[in-house]
């Protein structure tokens, strides 16, 4: 055996091969839902609509939320609160861009966006202006959501905050990002946020076609934050993370500054939520600080817990499913939503700690050889 | 007192908590390739003399050296770590959802243990030879793909104490190695201990006295923050101080 395959071969939790079940995803939400959009006759029962389509890419986005998420709660074991305010950084950031490439076909055909108008506001202030150009509104919704979680956390960290008051302070975040969104004299559209967006790079965001585009962008961005995730999962500082997650005192013992490593992960998470509302932004056409506050932080997390924290695949398929199950109830029983959602928190944590991943892997386990389950990528701890 | 030598020195410690003393002007000597001993009642404060020199709990004053002069006080954790002092703590510390190969692995020395260079960093020949070397002086050879949480309780001390050796400690700390384990595993590790001495000086906190017996050359007993007694098992337990002291509490058990 060569050193490099005996040293791989030691580390049984950490598969090396992307799985089948990837590249099968991967070809299901790129080719064949698409071709399912364009291909069959709109009264096939095979189609898929644009709606359907179009509400698929946000529940895509929020999954690359999720599995920064993931990264640090599952597998470094600290739960961010505020997860929702690295969202709505990044969403704002498109957000603004796509609000100044209305021009004068916004409601009052002023070149202001239409909330600045109503609010008297004459000039466009100082911070919008470099959002006119969309390549600074990319950049701007990674970049400063990754320089605000560099400063925060370098800051929480360094104090040693931990556990629950960490969480905590994560959540008085996302409280302090509701308020100052929501107050008009911020110049972000204040309660009603940025919203009539009409194009994007000359496409116009209400064509079928856009849309697709921007679906199968999302997908792309997904398919890569999922191999970058698991890229570090499986390196060396990724088996620090879940060192930290075990047993921090030991971490720092052995030569490693937890801080340093906590921070890092903290840093790609946010990164990873500004990505997904610059995606979800043109896709859903709305952003507003109700998307980002306490509340949306809170159900991030529970999207991971359900899905099976501690596995990247569970962060994807919670973030899905918890969406989905969302958007088909509140059709029906659209105030019995916020229960809905406590319980299932509570069953997942009471009776299937692992989540869904977990009850996957333990059927699994029964059906193919009546042994347990194998150990998941990292295993997440009840 | 000559420093020379001394591969820790401490000199004139005292560690407050609120008022509680828990070291009180402590004089503290350890010599290159010793083997050393520290007995004490409970609250003796022979954990805070680990945690001072690791850089847990920092001292209200006194002077706490290592080797020929640095200056340990001040120092974060893992920078006392990189200059030569492992510690094993009282409850096995290990990273339980890893393999006991993952766990050697990590706690191996390496020129950085920075975010991304450990990103990078591939496990060489000579490392993975040493960490099989390691595997075999801890009696754990079989079980490097074993999730370190399914050990057995002495299984996890031996781990712990073989991930503190893959640091090179010239000063390794062991705080209690042989609560709860049994009189087979207590010998096993007396002789790991006995054998590593040759390589690191070592500094064992013990209450087991027929532990202690086996593996001492030099006991120091500690009490109330201070050293009343230091020198051969022997002389530890002729002391009549070191008697009323274990008298008054609880029987030596001889």
């Amino acid at each position: 055996m060569t050193p490099m395959a005996e040293d791989r071969d030691n580390h049984p939790s950490m598969p090396r091969e992307t799985s089948l079940a990837f590249w099968m995803t991967g070809f299901v939400l790129l080719v064949l839902m698409p071709l399912l959009n364009v291909l069959p006759a709109e009264d096939s029962w095979l189609h898929l609509s644009d709606f359907s389509l179009n509400r698929f890419g946000k529940f895509l986005a929020f999954a690359i939320l999720a599995l920064g998420l993931d990264l640090i709660w599952g597998y470094t074991g600290i739960l961010s609160l505020g997860q929702g305010v690295f969202f709505g950084l990044g969403a704002y950031c498109m957000g603004m861009h796509l609000m100044l490439t209305i021009g004068k076909e916004s409601v009052y055909g002023s070149d202001l966006p239409d909330f600045m108008v109503w609010n008297q506001v004459k000039e466009l202030p100082l911070f919008w202006q470099p959002f006119y150009s969309f390549p600074v509104a990319l950049l701007g919704a990674v970049l400063v959501p990754t320089v605000f979680a560099l400063v925060f956390g370098f800051l929480a960290f360094r104090s040693r905050i931990k556990g629950v008051y960490f969480a905590i302070i994560t959540q008085a975040l996302a409280l302090v990002a509701w308020l100052v969104f929501n107050r008009n004299e911020t110049n972000l559209g204040g309660t009603n946020g940025l919203t009539d967006f009409k194009q994007l790079l000359g496409f116009r965001l209400s064509e079928p076609g856009t849309q697709r585009a921007l679906y199968v962008i999302t997908v792309l961005c997904l398919g890569g934050a999922y191999l970058l995730c698991q890229w570090i999962i499986r390196s060396r500082a990724g088996r620090v993370l879940i060192a930290v997650r075990d047993s921090e005192q030991r971490v720092s013992f052995s030569g490693y500054a937890p801080a340093n490593y906590k921070l890092f992960v903290f840093v790609v998470a946010a990164a990873l939520a500004g990505l997904a509302g610059l995606l979800y932004v043109p896709q859903v056409g709305i952003i507003t600080p109700a998307q980002i506050g306490v509340l949306p932080s809170l159900e991030m997390v529970i999207w991971v817990a359900v899905g099976g924290r501690g596995t990247l695949a569970g962060a994807v398929i919670g973030a899905v499913c918890v969406n989905l199950g969302r958007s088909v109830l509140t059709n029906y029983f659209p105030e019995l939503w916020p229960f809905m959602l406590g319980g299932l928190f509570v069953s997942v944590v009471l009776l299937f700690p692992d989540g869904l991943v977990g009850i996957l892997h333990k059927l699994k386990g029964r059906i193919v050889a009546r042994k347990p389950a194998p150990l998941a990528e990292g295993e997440a701890q009840a | 007192m000559s420093e020379r030598g001394s591969i820790i020195y401490l000199e004139g410690v005292t560690v407050d908590y609120d008022g509680f003393k828990a070291l009180n002007n402590l004089n503290f000597i350890v010599n290159y390739n010793e083997l050393r001993v520290v007995i004490g009642p409970n609250g003796a404060g022979k954990t805070t003399l680990l945690d001072v020199i690791c850089g847990k709990v920092k001292p209200a004053a006194g002077r706490v050296i290592f080797g020929k002069d640095t200056d340990l006080i001040g120092k974060r954790e893992d920078d006392i770590v990189k200059l030569g002092i492992g510690r094993k703590f009282q409850a096995p510390s290990i990273y339980a959802n890893l393999t006991v190969w993952e766990n050697l692995d990590l706690s191996l020395k390496r020129p950085s243990k920075g975010v991304f260079q450990t990103m990078f960093s591939t496990c060489t020949q000579e490392e993975q030879a040493r960490i099989h070397e390691t595997l075999a002086t801890i009696g754990l050879q079989g079980y490097a793909k074993t999730r370190a949480g399914s050990l057995s309780h002495g299984q996890k001390q031996w781990l712990e104490i073989g991930m503190v050796i893959l640091q090179d400690p010239s000063l390794l700390l062991v705080d209690e190695p042989v609560a709860g384990m049994t009189d087979k595993e207590t010998e096993q590790t007396g002789i790991l201990l006995q054998s590593l001495a040759a390589r690191h000086a070592i500094v064992v906190i013990e209450h087991d006295m027929e532990f202690v017996r086996q593996i001492a050359r030099i006991v120091t007993v500690l009490h109330e923050g201070t050293v009343i007694c230091e020198g051969t098992v022997e002389k530890v337990q002729a002391d009549a101080r070191v008697r009323e002291i274990y008298l008054g509490r609880q029987k030596v058990h001889a």
